[in-house]
């Protein structure tokens, strides 16, 4: 018997039964990794009520990323460790949207997100970790102590879908990323339900990527789609160029 | 305006960059931090780490040569050098967390002579940015900042306690500003180097905790 198929033909198929209301996890770190394609179909796809996850709130409402799910009114609350621009003069949809209280936030130290993840993949219903003890994220929170250290009390993150980019699949969903692209997509598609690869590469046969060079197993991916060539899929552009 | 004497930026940079120790794990923060990656400190022998997982990256890309796969923390696209490792977020975080981050440079709003400091949040703003601040700071095994000694309107940033929104508490170890280098020693800040063309009493009118002036005080150079 063959492991399962999971190539999707489009990005809109790969996701239209994401529901009102779902959590969806974006990878990326600047625009590596980032899954641009797959956050252009959630726009168009028209999913509301929705809690994203990603490193930033950042982006215009031309960007993929949570500004433009935010400037169409499709998010409910961002969980991210940036819900501020990172320079003041910028006015970005999601500090708009935040000021004017028509979006929650959730602001959480990067590692701690990263590792709420990671938990939420790993069976860990919660961790202690020393980060932000001390700070105004901790008010009112459980700590404990350990070895004479305090430790703050954190809980999994579990997410309904993850949205992930990849350099490399093969039909079953064994993921390679290239360089940096490989941030948070890992543990992303570790936490979710239901994880959704949009991939550089042409999808390979099953065996083609050698098992020990795998970085994200399939069992932790749902659904796999091709990224077509510019302008048909979305693809960072080289600095300077236009 | 914020005083535009003493050290320029790139000069602080360049004196902090000089504390780096053959072998050391360094993470530099957005912001003038990342200028210490410019300065030539010879044979010593750094391995910079960036948040996102690479270890052991080099010089900025140049124009046309950028790897559209591969960015440093401040989103610049950068080069690797012979060694380098990739690891996922949860592993670099991992690594931070664990102390073997030898040092992590960091921009600042405010810094207390306990060892408290500031930088992700603003007086007043509703949101904020921690990115990683909040765990290297706690993770690294010494928190070093580089920050403007006083505020656009000339108000202290070396202070008694923090105003704003702590990022972490007593973590500091070193602090760089255009007047000179120092380090916090619980109820004071000791002037360990002082900017060429500075006062000591120029520097203790713009602190806002008390000065001690170290035995061996020297010019920054």
């Amino acid at each position: 018997m063959a492991l399962k198929n999971k190539v999707h033909p489009g990005f809109l198929e790969a996701i239209r039964d994401i529901p009102d209301g779902a959590t969806i996890g974006f990878g990326g770190f600047a625009l590596p990794g980032l899954p641009g394609n797959l956050i252009l179909a959630l726009a168009e796809q028209g999913a509301k009520d929705l809690t994203l996850v990603a490193n930033t709130t950042g982006g215009t409402r031309n960007d993929p990323g949570i500004g433009m799910l935010v400037a169409r009114g499709q998010v409910r609350k961002a969980i991210c460790a940036f819900t501020a621009a990172t320079r003041a003069s910028q006015k970005l949809p999601f500090t708009e949207f935040y000021e004017a209280g028509k979006v929650e936030a959730e602001l959480v130290p990067q590692g701690t997100l990263a590792e709420r993840m990671r938990a939420a993949g790993a069976g860990i219903p919660a961790f202690y970790t020393p980060t932000a003890v001390g700070t105004e994220l901790a008010e009112g929170r459980e700590t404990r102590i350990f070895g004479g250290r305090e430790y703050l009390l954190e809980e999994a993150l579990p997410l309904d879908y993850a949205f992930v980019r990849a350099w490399r699949a093969d039909t079953f969903g064994n993921l390679q990323y290239r360089r940096s692209q490989r941030n948070f997509n890992p543990v992303l598609a570790m936490a979710a339900r239901i994880t959704v690869a949009e991939v550089e590469e042409e999808i390979l046969p099953l065996g083609a990527i050698d098992p020990d060079q795998v970085h994200t197993a399939g069992v932790f991916v749902g659904r796999v789609v091709r990224i077509p060539p510019a302008p048909d899929g979305w693809w960072p552009q080289q600095p300077g160029s236009h | 305006m914020s005083d535009s004497i003493g050290l320029t930026r790139q000069q602080m940079a360049d004196r902090i960059a000089h504390l780096f120790e053959d072998g050391w794990i360094v993470n530099l923060g957005v912001g003038m931090p990342t200028l210490c990656s410019n300065t030539d400190i010879g044979e010593t022998d750094i391995i910079y780490h960036s948040e996102n997982g690479v270890i052991g990256y080099g010089p900025i890309a140049p124009a046309g040569g950028e790897d559209l796969h591969l960015v440093n923390a401040g989103g610049q696209y950068v080069t690797l050098r012979p060694g380098a490792a990739v690891v996922h977020h949860a592993d670099s975080f991992a690594m931070i967390r664990a102390g073997r981050i030898d040092v992590t440079v960091l921009g600042a709003y405010e810094v207390a002579c306990n060892g408290d400091f500031a930088n992700w949040k603003v007086a007043g703003a509703k949101g904020g940015g921690i990115g990683g601040a909040m765990d290297l700071a706690v993770g690294a095994k010494n928190v070093f900042l580089i920050l403007e000694h006083t505020t656009r309107n000339g108000a202290p940033r070396l202070v008694r306690e923090c105003a704003i929104p702590a990022t972490a508490r007593g973590v500091v170890k070193k602090v760089m500003t255009n007047y000179g280098l120092f380090e916090p020693v619980g109820t004071a800040f000791r002037l360990l180097e002082i900017a060429p063309g500075i006062e000591v009493e120029q520097v203790r009118a713009r602190t806002g905790a008390e000065l001690v002036v170290a035995d061996d005080l020297r010019q920054v150079g």
